[in-house]
């Protein structure tokens, strides 16, 4: 379908987009790559009054990497990631949807949309990634593990801007992988790995990413991990996937992760 | 509400006024009457709209056209060389790569985007790129197949300019 009609604003600077979410209050969107936007307004989901367009606000894009950091500006496409260079960040992004998805889906959106299986979002919680945001009274700082609070649904205020994520370095010994009945389509479950620090994020098993403490059980195997993994969640059948199920796809990537983040 | 918007296509430059909520697939066929790019699903699954923005594949469905003023877009229609098929699309007729037709023109400008960034591709990374567009006709083999073909005549041409210019 065709999407409602709307206003079209664009900024120019970061604090000219948080100006423009204030003046135009809780019918204002923000449209960066459009990837999860675009389709939902299409499919007239969301009727946005307002759009603020901040496509043309240059100082958003770009990786930085400095020592024991990487900060990746908000409009820094998922394509540009993967081909970065930056490990288990650049590693993960084949997993995000498809390549023409990739080349305009950008990783502050991915993050503000908040779809609980979205790659980025696993990634944050895994890493803790700190979630740079600008408002009307100035920059703040936001914590990965402070950010999802339920499904869609963020610490990020009606009136601010996501303006950069920063990951510490990310260990070489991490990965993420995930399954999906076809390939690109939303992950039915996906499993991150950070194997020094010993932790375990989950997509696909809750409202937000899932962390699981490897606590419970270090020493022993990948498999007896990713069996208590899957053991210490609560399911629930739903529509086409059974609690059963998802549980044994639990296991199975989890013990993937662990694999491919201890072969690199 | 009217917009503005300055887009540049295949090369040439076209001053709109258009509703923001037009998307570039629809500014494309309706505004410019490039028909050649075709449209589908309107929600980004299909890939038939596929366009380059900047050299790079994108779904002209998930974008809106006031978004890439001052982008580089290119169509299908750019393809063709004073009439002739170019080497990609010359390869899709070779092996098939097309029954109905209605994927080709996304197929061809995914090709197209993806080639010119990863020219060493293997056949099982285009397997895995072509994934993104829908093609109910071919059973994907034979689109692989023309795609992989014409990378590896593209390898072989640069390999005999680079010999050459060494002798």
């Amino acid at each position: 379908m065709k999407p409602a009609a709307f206003e079209y604003h664009r900024a120019r600077t970061p604090a000219g987009a948080v100006g423009l979410l204030t003046e135009l209050g809780d019918d204002a969107k923000i449209i960066a790559g459009g990837q999860s936007l675009v389709a939902m307004m299409n499919f007239r989901l969301a009727r946005p009054e307002h759009l603020v367009d901040i496509t043309h606000v240059d100082s958003l894009r770009g990786i930085a990497v400095s020592e024991g950091e990487i900060r990746i500006g908000a409009l820094t496409t998922h394509r540009e990631v993967e081909k970065a260079g930056l490990g288990v960040l650049s590693a993960a992004m084949r997993w995000v949807g498809h390549l023409p998805i990739r080349t305009r889906g950008t990783v502050g959106g991915s993050i503000a949309h908040a779809d609980a299986t979205a790659e980025w979002c696993l990634l944050a919680v895994l890493f803790d990634a700190r979630i740079v945001v600008e408002g009307p009274s100035g920059v703040r700082e936001i914590r990965a593990s402070e950010f999802f609070l339920g499904p869609f649904t963020t610490a990020l205020g009606p009136d601010e801007l996501i303006t950069a994520l920063v990951f510490p370095s990310p260990p070489p010994r991490a990965a993420l992988t995930e399954y999906a009945d076809r390939r690109g389509d939303f992950a039915l479950v996906a499993a991150a790995v950070d194997l020094d620090a010993d932790r375990v994020v989950l997509g696909g098993v809750g409202a937000v990413p899932t962390l699981v403490s490897g606590k419970w059980c270090s020493g022993t195997t990948y498999r007896a991990r990713a069996a208590a993994a899957a053991g210490s969640l609560e399911l629930r059948d739903e529509p086409g996937i059974s609690a059963h199920y998802r549980r044994g796809l639990v296991r199975t990537l989890v013990e993937r992760a662990y694999e491919e983040a201890a072969n690199g | 509400m009217i917009q503005l918007v300055e887009l540049s296509v295949n090369g040439e430059r076209h001053d709109l006024a258009i509703e923001p909520r037009r998307t570039l697939v629809d500014v494309l066929r309706h505004d410019l009457r490039l028909t050649g790019t075709h449209v589908g699903c309107e929600h980004g699954i299909c890939g038939a709209c596929t366009v380059l923005v900047d050299g790079q594949p994108a779904r002209a469905c998930l974008l809106f056209a006031a978004q890439v003023e001052g982008a580089d877009i290119r169509t299908v229609e750019s393809l063709s060389e004073g009439g002739a098929l170019n080497d990609l699309q010359q390869c899709f007729s070779e092996h098939h790569g097309l029954q109905c037709g209605f994927c080709t023109p996304g197929m061809l400008m995914l090709a197209e985007g993806y080639l010119a960034d990863e020219p060493d591709a293997t056949k099982e990374e285009i397997r895995e790129v072509v994934a993104s567009n829908l093609c109910r006709c071919t059973g994907y083999q034979t689109i692989v197949e023309a795609i992989d073909d014409c990378a590896s005549r593209r390898r072989a041409a640069l390999q005999d300019r680079l010999d050459r210019s060494a002798s």
